[in-house]
């Protein structure tokens, strides 16, 4: 293992084409709209580690996952997962073999599995298509395997999806997820579908074959228990943009961003601490018609006239004028998540 | 829970297709079914009466030899006035019309089944790559699909028999009459099936289980067959058993416009069509055989397509 950082992501950008059908658009007179889910992001995963990305709805999240899998192609910027791009075009033969190690888990575990397949079969399905067994016997063997390693009985493999639970559902997502020996798993809101209750499990059982398996995350969540429960470092989005990454110990204890502070301070703390907890101001603007500036300058206390002209440039994981000014004051400790 | 012995992968490779079809939910969902069980015994007893048609019927009503004009429109048997020879009667050509039901059930059937089997393939496979692949491929399909819809069946038959007869003018009708109707009906029926099957397509796309398996790299095509088929050929089973009806009775009209099968082999269409210029001059029974017939095996094909598609869907098991 070496010590260079496993993904690497350099100015991604995601442009969405919103425009209403060609007719429509020459009767009305109107120009193409086009829509910037993402816009220069750009992070480094060490192997690992769980890096997680929080933001609000309609932040960009899972947009910078489905293009760090390779399910969307990005408008522009890189992505290297282990020094193979996945967007070069040159680099066709060793993605393909790259593909193995790379694995998504979806939010909705009702979706995320065929319903007309039996577990057994959706779990081998990547060990059939990356030839990882010999025989048939071998495929069910390590179905087998794969299911207990999820706490799951082999002889579940027979049953069909809509026989289990949620949280047992995810846990066959994640069985199918680990059975091509993937070392580098994107998690897309994986418990947010799920009972309180049952998320619990499943994010420790996903701490735990991380810690078995070596595994790295990338953990898309809105959920700041559950990020605080899992992640090393933490990136904050925000219209798209990255506006804070940090060590997961930082952002809870000093958050630097004036959205991350909101963030965490709109948190219902369980402890009944008597906390004063501050709702968070306004709604994330439309990503169509996005503020000028700073894109976060119409809800930041913090925002003057340079917020509103010019966007601020990432300095030291942060990006925002406030900040660099030293305007926004000691980064003050925040109580946070009650997780 | 213990794993049962089936699970294990050696007990797995023995078990024999029977054995996995006893311990299926099809068969216990099929007895569970008392509907169910008559329409399938019916639609057997029917088709089997087809295929064993000329063991069974007491004439060949195809052969004119057998055919006597002086024994036309005679009553059914129980009927005053009717001849013991003729269980169910004979039309106006002298032909014996339990055999002319057993036999004309083949044609019908084979017709349909044809027309049916074709508009279904064509629809599916049109349907699904509109569906899937989107873009500019999906407008072309269904644009032809919109204007296919603006010719009625009629006129796609008439057009083809046209073309058909200048392209083989030696040949004789009775050897293209079969291949004209049965492409007729399977190019008249087919945008049904790729309107429903685009529809649902569009609509599994984008669940994750899809995204899931395009993201272990398995090709479009296989993806296609493999996650996304299943999930949307449920209600096209239906369609398929409805459209076996509709595909009968428009070779019953096709075959009246005189496009269709010559009257020297009946189909239970034609004989419907026979029977209905007689029907008010008091000769009931040649229109109310076939067509009792007719309705019996639509119905029958109908029940068993019905819980075909219950029975295929494992969340309703």
């Amino acid at each position: 293992m070496t010590d260079a950082p496993l993904v690497q992501v350099t100015g991604l950008r995601r442009v969405f084409d919103v425009s209403k059908p060609w007719l429509d658009r020459v009767v009305a007179r109107e120009p193409r709209q086009t829509l910037k889910a993402v816009d220069g992001v750009s992070f480094e995963i060490r192997r690992g580690e769980t890096f997680a990305l929080v933001g609000e709805s309609g932040s960009g999240k899972s947009t910078v996952a489905r293009m760090v899998v390779g399910l969307l192609p990005p408008s522009a910027g890189e992505v290297v997962i282990d020094g193979v791009s996945m967007t070069d075009r040159k680099d066709a033969a060793r993605r393909a073999r790259l593909r193995r190690r790379i694995q998504m888990i979806f939010q909705d575990p009702y979706a995320s599995l065929d319903p007309r397949w039996r577990v057994g079969d959706i779990v081998a399905e990547p060990i059939r298509a990356f030839n990882l067994a010999r025989d048939r016997r071998e495929v069910e063997h390590r179905v087998g395997e794969g299911l207990k390693l999820v706490g799951l009985d082999p002889a579940d493999a027979r049953k069909f999806p809509h026989e289990f639970s949620g949280g047992q559902r995810q846990r066959i997502a994640i069985a199918r997820a680990l059975a091509a020996e993937s070392d580098f798993i994107v998690c897309d809101e994986p418990t947010s579908a799920l009972d309180v209750s049952v998320q619990a499990q499943i994010l420790n059982l996903m701490r735990d074959l991380q810690d078995r398996l070596g595994l790295t995350y990338l953990l898309i969540s809105h959920n700041l228990a559950v990020v605080r429960h899992m992640a090393t470092t933490i990136g904050v989005m925000y219209l798209g943009r990255l506006v804070e990454v940090s060590p997961a110990r930082d952002v809870f204890a000093a958050p630097r961003h004036p959205y991350t502070r909101m963030l965490l301070d709109a948190v219902p703390d369980l402890a009944m601490s008597g906390r004063p907890r501050t709702p968070v101001q306004g709604e994330i603007p439309n990503p169509i018609a996005p503020p000028s500036g700073c894109t976060f300058h119409p809800r930041c206390g913090l925002a003057d006239e340079r917020c509103r002209r010019e966007a601020p440039a990432t300095i030291e994981g942060v990006a925002c004028h406030a900040v660099a000014e030293g305007r926004a004051g000691a980064a003050r400790p925040a109580r946070a998540a009650g997780g | 829970m213990t794993p049962e012995p089936a699970t294990t992968p050696t007990a797995a490779a023995r078990a024999s297709a029977w054995a996995r079809l006893r311990d299926s939910d099809i068969l216990a969902s099929f007895l569970a079914s008392k509907v169910t069980m008559v329409s399938a015994f019916v639609t057997v007893v029917m088709l089997a009466g087809a295929a064993f048609a000329p063991w069974i019927a007491p004439t060949n009503p195809f052969d004119p030899a057998s055919v006597d004009l002086l024994n036309s429109l005679l009553p059914p048997r129980w009927v005053e006035g009717g001849d013991p020879q003729f269980l169910l009667g004979t039309d106006n050509q002298g032909r014996d019309l339990w055999s002319a039901i057993l036999y004309g059930m083949r044609v019908s059937l084979i017709v349909g089944v044809c027309g049916v089997a074709i508009a279904a393939t064509l629809g599916i496979s049109l349907g699904l790559l509109a569906g899937y692949l989107g873009g500019r491929l999906d407008a072309f399909i269904m644009r032809v699909a919109d204007i296919q819809l603006t010719f009625p069946a009629i006129l796609i038959a008439l057009v083809i028999d046209g073309v058909v007869r200048a392209l083989f003018k030696g040949v004789a009708r009775e050897h293209t009459a079969f291949g004209v109707l049965v492409v007729s009906i399977g190019l008249s029926f087919w945008v049904q099936y790729a309107r429903t099957i685009r529809g649902s397509t569009l609509v599994e796309k984008n669940k994750d289980y899809v995204q899931a398996a395009r993201l272990i790299g398995i090709p479009a095509p296989l993806i296609m067959l493999r996650h996304v088929l299943p999930n949307v050929i449920g209600p096209v089973l239906v369609i398929l058993t409805i459209n076996l009806a509709l595909a009968i009775i428009t070779e019953a009209t096709l075959s009246f416009l005189g496009v269709g099968l010559p009257p020297t082999q009946p189909s239970l269409g034609t004989l419907i069509r026979i029977g209905n210029d007689f029907l008010f001059s008091g000769e009931w029974w040649i229109v109310a055989f076939p067509g009792i017939t007719l309705a019996a095996f639509v119905l029958a094909v109908n029940m068993v397509g019905d819980w075909l598609r219950d029975a295929l869907n494992p969340k309703l098991r």
